[in-house]
């Protein structure tokens, strides 16, 4: 689980071009949209794709997002159960 | 107010018709134009539905008797098309006899033969001759040709969703000036696996038919068309004893500057668009008799789009419909389909219905015409919203 | 009809004229045949959370905006009008390849985003948060003046006051590729200064922004007058002429009105014959310049010539390196724009001191 939480932020960080932000500046638990890293709705597609390339997740609806992406913690659990590669 | 911007004919081709005829029976009838994908060769193909023209290009280099060696993409044999169609619709045999000019809009140009020769041009000469095509100014290089024009005042526009509403907007920009005379008007984009995918990494084309502004919405669907209109001074009118269709009278462009794809939550764009354009037209908002909505059924769209109603026409919305769910999302080429589709509306006294609405949505009540009305007409407003918070209004006249 | 002045200018090229306080004083030669532009330092104009998702073009689109505001004192303007040929083409080419690569699958969206042509003006709204009109023209070299003559509508009938105008386009490797497949771009590397004695097809292709705030109200900062506008999708080199003519006429001028003219020749054997026909006929006593030896050619390459035309007038001075024909005019008043790209889209701009 930890490993994949230090995966995900760096994947983050490189996918959504975050030049000025490295992986020990974001907690587990920080929010990525809004106040936390400040992410939108085209990082949400670029992450909703991530899940599907990377670990066979598909989400129809873009909606499904918003609670998955809430933090890399949230992220990370939903991978653990859903992930089929 | 100002000169009178006639417009004295139309061309379009489209998924329900290969001209204006054809395109207003499919209208009446209710025949929507939506359907699998069968002309690009994509892996989307069973997950996707599209608004397609029946003719190949084969087809359409026929009968612009192209011949032998030609770089003509897609979306420059539509426009080709349907432009040709309109300058006959208005009984002009010699093109240069007075000052015209051409404004078009497109969003894809050459992208059609750009993704098919991608690799192959480094290994085969014959399809280098694609190259000089791929920008979106060669479709209207090559449509001014068509129509004879030389030395011409010819030019392009690209702002996605809004882009031929803003080819009408410009022309009739330009002949109030007295820059031009007259001026062919319009957008055309062939539909294009880069487009097709490009939209669904957005995540917002349905499965199935679109259904504008229903609760259940669940996205657009592509489509591909060309249309064209014909603009004349009140001058080339008189002397020409001209019939004239119906006039542009007002026209308004904003920006959302909210979001680099959506739009607003509360319309913004759109709200400003149709107050400039009421304002141009010096008409009162209780004076628009139909609007011919966007509507492409995304949930943002008509979410955005319905506010901006209410907050334009209060509770007094007029009848309005989205056109979309005939002819899909032509991009480029919508704003001019959906001119087409105002003037025949205004010609007729009939309003088209907007298909596939169940719902109405939860946010507000709007309910949009859904049956086929018979209805005096005197003035219609379109919207074109796009991408990059590009939000444009057209409103048509039966007087100047 | 109100005067129509031009009250700022900002340029990102391959020389560095994104510093509005020098004028082509010091000159980047180049010996090659694909020329980019001397970065300004980015992340002065743009914050790094929007900087993430741009592309070149839209840097410098960006860049260029805020210099020209800053320049012209304005936070906002009316309306945003942009040319461009072909848009944020990398991001094109990133998104065509990877449709081909991975067979249409795992396709994200930023690239598409980046690739509709309209995205720099949409950028430059967001940043300034501009809920003005929004236009953007790509019809190949005439992108920048279709634009011009946009804004120039809208003041002169005063629909807007201040006006963001500018011509971008950058340059990417596919397209640089397949470009001199064609002979488009020059076989053999030219250095700037032979450009026009190169006797080859094809040009030395380039990238660059160059904006301006175009206003109705003349300013302590006004470089020039914008006298008028006119575009042309063909001609032949024979019509040239009695185009120049009518189109002089039109603005009450005669050819020996005419103080500088600032030519698009880029060293195309093919095509330079167009600029020839005025430069060895009617201009052939007219101070004459150029410039796509310093800056390349593309779409919106003459926006870059509008620039040097306004600093020319603002300045009084002209820059040795731009110098054709070496004749000087004793004042620097009206400058005309003569440009074309491969026998198609010319365009006439003429500018007049103020």
């Amino acid at each position: 689980m930890e490993a994949l939480k230090e995966e995900l932020k760096s994947k983050i960080i490189e996918q959504l071009n975050l030049e000025d932000v490295s992986v020990d500046e974001i907690a587990d638990d920080d929010p990525l949209f809004g106040d936390g890293l400040g992410l939108d709705s085209i990082d949400a597609l670029e992450l909703i794709v991530m899940l599907d390339k990377d670990y066979g997740i598909k989400l129809a609806d873009p909606k499904e997002g918003k609670k998955i992406f809430e933090s890399v913690g949230t992220m990370a659990d939903y991978i653990t159960q859903h992930k089929t590669k | 107010m100002g000169k009178g911007i006639a417009i004295t004919g139309m061309g379009i081709i489209s998924a329900i018709g290969n001209n204006v005829e054809e395109n207003y029976r499919s209208l009446i009838d209710g025949k929507k134009g939506i359907s699998r994908i069968s002309k690009i060769d994509t892996v989307h193909k069973d997950a996707l539905m599209v608004g397609e023209i029946d003719f190949t290009n084969q087809e359409l280099e026929q009968f612009l008797e192209l011949g032998g060696s030609h770089n003509y993409s897609r979306s420059a044999l539509l426009g080709a098309f349907a432009a040709k169609q309109a300058v006959s619709n208005a009984n002009i045999t010699h093109i240069n006899s007075y000052k015209t000019g051409l404004v078009s809009a497109t969003t894809v140009g050459g992208m059609d033969k750009t993704e098919q020769y991608y690799y192959e041009y480094f290994e085969n000469k014959e399809v280098q001759k694609y190259i000089e095509g791929h920008h979106a100014g060669d479709s209207t290089q090559k449509i001014a040709e068509q129509l004879g024009l030389h030395g011409s005042l010819v030019t392009t526009i690209s702002t996605a969703c809004s882009s031929a509403a803003n080819a009408i907007l410009l022309g009739a920009r330009l002949l109030k000036a007295g820059k031009l005379d007259r001026v062919i008007v319009g957008g055309t984009d062939g539909l294009s696996k880069f487009t097709l995918n490009g939209f669904k990494t957005l995540m917002i084309q349905s499965d199935t038919y679109n259904t504008p502004f229903d609760e259940n919405r669940k996205g657009l669907n592509l489509g591909e068309a060309a249309a064209f209109l014909v603009l004349e001074s009140d001058e080339v009118v008189q002397k020409e004893n001209k019939e004239v269709l119906a006039y542009v009278k007002g026209w308004g462009n904003a920006n959302d500057a909210f979001h680099q794809t959506a739009s607003s939550d509360h319309g913004d764009g759109a709200t400003l668009a149709m107050q400039k354009a009421l304002k141009v037209a010096g008409s009162k908002s209780n004076e628009i008799d139909y609007i011919n909505a966007h509507g492409t059924a995304t949930p943002n769209n008509d979410l955005s789009e319905g506010r901006a109603f209410l907050r334009v026409f209060g509770d007094t919305v007029p009848d309005f419909s989205s056109t979309k769910a005939y002819t899909g999302h032509t991009l480029a080429a919508a704003g001019g389909v959906e001119a087409v589709f105002s003037v025949l509306a205004l010609q007729h006294n009939v309003i088209f219905p907007n298909l596939n609405f169940k719902n109405p949505m939860q946010e507000f009540h709007l309910t949009p015409q859904t049956e086929l009305k018979k209805k005096k007409l005197h003035t219609v407003l379109s919207n074109s919203l796009g991408f990059g918070g590009n939000c444009s209004t057209l409103i048509f006249s039966k007087e100047a | 009809m109100k005067p129509v002045y031009i009250n700022s200018v900002a340029s990102i090229s391959a020389q560095r004229t994104f510093d509005n306080s020098v004028f082509l004083d010091e000159i980047t030669e180049y010996t090659d045949n694909v020329i980019r532009v001397i970065d300004p330092n980015y992340k002065e104009f743009i914050p790094p959370a929007a900087a993430r998702r741009m592309a070149k073009g839209i840097k410098m689109g960006v860049a260029a905006s805020k210099i020209a505001l800053n320049e012209a004192n304005l936070e906002n303007v009316d309306a945003i009008i942009t040319g461009t040929g072909l848009g944020c083409i990398a991001d094109s080419e990133k998104f065509v390849s990877k449709i081909i690569d991975d067979n249409e699958e795992y396709l994200t969206p930023t690239s598409f985003i980046q690739s509709t042509h309209n995205t720099v003006a949409g950028q430059i709204a967001l940043s300034i948060k501009c809920k003005g009109y929004n236009f953007t023209y790509v019809h190949s070299s005439v992108s920048f003046e279709s634009a011009l003559l946009d804004a120039k509508l809208q003041l002169e009938y005063d629909e807007a006051q201040n006006i963001l105008v500018g011509g971008v386009d950058e340059l990417a490797d596919h397209h640089i590729k397949i470009h001199k497949l064609v002979d488009h771009i020059k076989a053999d590397v030219v250095n700037s200064k032979e450009l026009l004695e190169s006797n080859t097809e094809g040009a030395v292709f380039g990238e660059g922004a160059s904006f301006f705030v175009l206003s109705n109200k003349k300013s302590d900062h006004t470089y020039a007058q914008v006298l008028d506008v006119a575009t042309y999708n063909s001609f032949s080199k024979q019509e040239l002429q009695s185009a120049l003519e009518s189109f002089l006429q039109e603005n009450s001028l005669e050819i020996s009105d005419i103080d500088i003219v600032a030519m698009g020749n880029n060293g195309d054997i093919g095509y330079d014959g167009y600029y020839d026909a005025l430069s060895h006929g009617v201009l052939k006593n007219t101070a004459q310049t150029y410039y796509k030896h310093l800056c390349g050619e593309f779409n919106t390459a003459s926006s870059f010539g509008a620039w040097m035309a306004a600093k020319m007038i603002r300045t009084q001075h002209i820059p040795e390196a731009i110098k054709l024909n070496g004749m000087e005019p004793s004042k620097i008043g009206t400058v005309l724009l003569y440009n074309q790209y491969r026998g198609e889209n010319h365009s006439f701009v003429l500018l007049r001191g103020c």
